[in-house]
């Protein structure tokens, strides 16, 4: 009886926060999830692939999404689940250019130095490294949600 | 945006003081590493070794360094943490690079090749 409540429980997650929709709000959020999935068993290697893939995705909420907002704000939640860890991101910013998330393509690199591409690595660190990615707009609000194959 | 610069055999190394080169600070460091782009040391040993963090905006300013620094001097890097070396394996710029192990193995490879 008591294993049936564990396996339907719904999970509770590792992190539920609202941040500044900042650089350093980004930064704080970042701290805070380190903490947390150290705290759920994360390895070192598993903590940067997290950390690199979670930065990508909230910069681009505060860089575009929230870019015009007055009080710009997002939300994170780390969720352990049975193949990993679910992230889901919220933010109250512009939707999604088309509605849906670029499919992040790296960038060719070219042979002359001046035509190196400084930026569009974003997208495609984000898409390398999480899994089962879905966007949704839900009335005023932005949601991402992926899945992180750590902690297993 | 803390750097430490010394000078060795006429190349300049500058150490970056700073746990992020991310979004927040991605511009400053930047604009900080010009002077040192515009000197005149042939070549820029930049030392990443306290450096824990790396996200695209920052990977995205090192480009931007490698392209100031042009094609008559070089730009290597030094002494990346996991995190920092995983960045630049995954976006392929670790082909584009000069990456030493240690600041010493940059200036053996720099020895090396000239």
């Amino acid at each position: 009886m008591q294993l049936d409540e564990t396996l339907t429980a719904p999970p509770e997650p590792i992190l539920s926060c609202d941040y500044k929709g900042s650089t350093n709000g980004v930064r704080h959020a970042l701290f805070d999830l380190r903490r947390a999935l150290s705290g759920a068993g994360a390895a070192d290697e598993e903590l940067a692939s997290a950390e690199i893939v979670v930065a990508e995705a909230l910069n681009n909420v505060v860089e575009h999404a929230l870019a015009e907002e007055t009080r710009p704000s997002f939300h994170l939640c780390a969720c352990s689940v049975e193949d990993g860890m679910n992230i889901v991101i919220r933010d109250k910013g512009r939707p999604m250019p088309d509605g849906k998330p670029p499919i992040g393509e790296l960038p060719e690199i070219p042979s002359d130095l001046v035509d190196l591409p400084e930026g569009g690595f974003g997208w495609f660190l984000i898409r390398e490294l999480a899994r089962d990615l879905t966007y949704v707009r839900q009335g005023e609000e932005n949601k991402l949600t992926f899945r992180l194959a750590i902690c297993l | 945006m803390e750097l430490a610069s010394t000078e060795r055999n006429g190349d300049i190394i500058v150490r970056v003081d700073e746990q992020r080169i991310d979004a927040a600070v991605a511009v400053n460091f930047k604009d900080s590493m010009r002077a040192y782009c515009l000197g005149q040391h042939p070549r820029i040993i930049l030392n990443l070794e306290k450096v824990e963090f790396v996200d695209s905006s920052g990977l995205g300013a090192i480009v931007a360094i490698l392209k100031e620094v042009g094609e008559d001097k070089s730009l290597v890097l030094a002494a990346l943490n996991p995190s920092v070396e995983k960045v630049f394996r995954l976006t392929r710029m670790d082909s584009v690079f000069q990456i030493y192990p240690g600041v010493e193995d940059a200036f053996e490879g720099i020895a090396y090749a000239t």
